[in-house]
């Protein structure tokens, strides 16, 4: 059973149709990344599997349970959080808090989700976490006295801290310098090779080809092109994904 | 002479006092009812308080404190506020506390709207109630922000609190006036300025400290 199945999903944004159909599905610990030009409707697909913006048609499966049907009635709020928990995001501008430290960050909402784990259990896993992240000496800062490489870190620490199905990246390096994209990419790449189930919005070529098992190339609203990464990548089929990839590489 | 003005003043001082801190205790929460309405995608709800907004921030305190005194008097007949000192101590309190929760509503407002719309979206993603996004993520982040421009409202408000004289609220600087009067001298009066001064500048030191204890994260 695939860990996801998007069945049509269509959005608007006043009337400007953003989403024209989307369908795809994916298996559990596949890596898929999402490629294609700036409005291409990349980021909204995302924000509509993490039930940040609702479609308005489709449907949206997560092993074989129905989380979002644009038919059937709104959710209840307490329903909606449930049925998000499902997905994890790593925003581009990294969203950390910034009150709290990198592992407060990290423990605050498995705090207060109240799901049987102790305080300390959660303080354990958000310190494995961010070892694992290569900040273990790191724990005790501020978001402001860190890297914008060591910050989206954090951040998919706290992402993956709430233990999601399925991880959403949405540009995870395209707010950072050049300098600090490597960082960030090397983690998401052992993410990769750990199996973790995740979605990744990029316009890191070189990256989504080597990383991704399936690229899925979008082009004003549609899925053009989706397959193989290196397929996708080095020898697309369509020419409008050929002119994009050009226009990368150039 | 010395110490009869000076205690004079001290009892003034504590009418301007209570004055103060009533406001506040009423002002601050109704700023953030105001502020809430303000905001309200319900049109009869956002339009009127909207309105009573423009209309407090754009006539003076002091006049707002005469309708408030006679008001009800000249258009409704009736005088609700007695011929008591307390009455024009309540209809002052009345007039300070709606002036001054415009002025905080717009200020938490503005706050509010700073808070970037991706501290929300984390939350949300991170299966956050609203309750818990407001109390664990937005607040703290909102008072800092608030707290440079609340000081400077506050600050305004302690000097304020002498317009209550034009109802004859029996503040420090009336008491310092009267002993042009009664003893010809006009010294008491400047005199008023060396508590207001004083008062002022403890509020300083107590918002430089918050200020200063909320510096940890940016």
């Amino acid at each position: 059973m695939p860990i996801l199945e998007v069945n049509n999903i269509k959005k608007k944004f006043e009337n400007t149709e953003i989403l024209k159909g989307i369908s795809f599905s994916m298996e559990e610990g596949q890596t898929i990344s999402i490629i294609g030009s700036s409005g291409s409707g990349k980021t909204t697909l995302l924000r509509c599997l993490n039930l940040l913006e609702r479609a308005d048609e489709g449907i949206i499966t997560v092993r074989g349970e129905k989380i979002f049907d644009a038919a059937d009635e709104l959710d209840s709020p307490e329903i909606l959080r449930e049925k998000r928990l499902h997905f994890g995001m790593v925003f581009q501008q990294f969203n950390l808090f910034p009150q709290y430290t990198a592992l407060g960050n990290v423990t605050l909402a498995p705090g207060l989700l109240n799901d049987g784990r102790s305080m300390a259990e959660i303080e354990k896993m958000g310190k494995e976490l961010l070892d694992q992240m290569g900040l273990s000496d790191r724990m005790n800062n501020y978001p402001h006295q860190l890297s914008g490489g060591q910050q989206q870190r954090v951040a998919i620490a706290r992402a993956l801290a709430m233990k999601p199905d399925i991880l959403c990246f949405d540009e995870p390096t395209s707010a950072l310098d050049p300098e600090l994209t490597g960082e960030v990419l090397r983690v998401i790449r052992e993410l990769a090779n750990k199996h973790m189930t995740m979605i990744i919005v990029t316009h890191e070529m070189a990256f989504a080809r080597d990383v991704a098992d399936e690229v899925i190339f979008m082009d004003e609203g549609i899925i053009l092109e989706k397959g193989p990464a290196k397929e996708v990548i080095t020898n697309p089929k369509q020419e409008r994904t050929k002119r994009f990839l050009q226009r990368m590489n150039s | 002479m010395f110490w009869t003005v000076t205690l004079s003043l001290i009892e003034g001082f504590l009418a301007t006092i209570k004055l103060f801190l009533l406001t506040l205790l009423f002002a601050l929460p109704l700023g953030l009812v105001i502020c809430q309405g303000s905001m309200s995608r319900i049109h009869i709800i956002r339009v009127p308080l909207k309105f009573l907004i423009w209309v407090i921030r754009g006539t003076p305190l002091m006049l707002q404190l005469l309708i408030i005194y006679y008001g009800p008097g000249i258009f409704l007949g009736i005088n609700i506020w007695g011929s008591s000192g307390n009455g024009r101590f309540t209809a002052a309190l009345i007039a300070f506390v709606i002036n001054y929760a415009c002025y905080f509503s717009e200020i938490y407002r503005g706050g509010i709207q700073s808070i970037p719309y991706g501290q929300y979206e984390a939350a949300q993603v991170l299966g956050m109630t609203r309750g818990q996004i407001f109390f664990k993520v937005i607040l703290l982040q909102l008072i800092k922000r608030i707290v440079p421009p609340i000081s400077n409202e506050v600050i305004t408000l302690v000097k304020d609190t002498s317009l209550a004289r034009v109802i004859a609220v029996y503040e420090i600087i009336w008491n310092g006036q009267t002993f042009i009067k009664s003893s010809g001298i006009i010294w008491p009066l400047f005199y008023t300025g060396a508590f207001y001064l004083l008062f002022s500048g403890l509020l300083t030191l107590l918002f430089n400290y918050i200020e200063e204890r909320l510096s940890y994260f940016k």
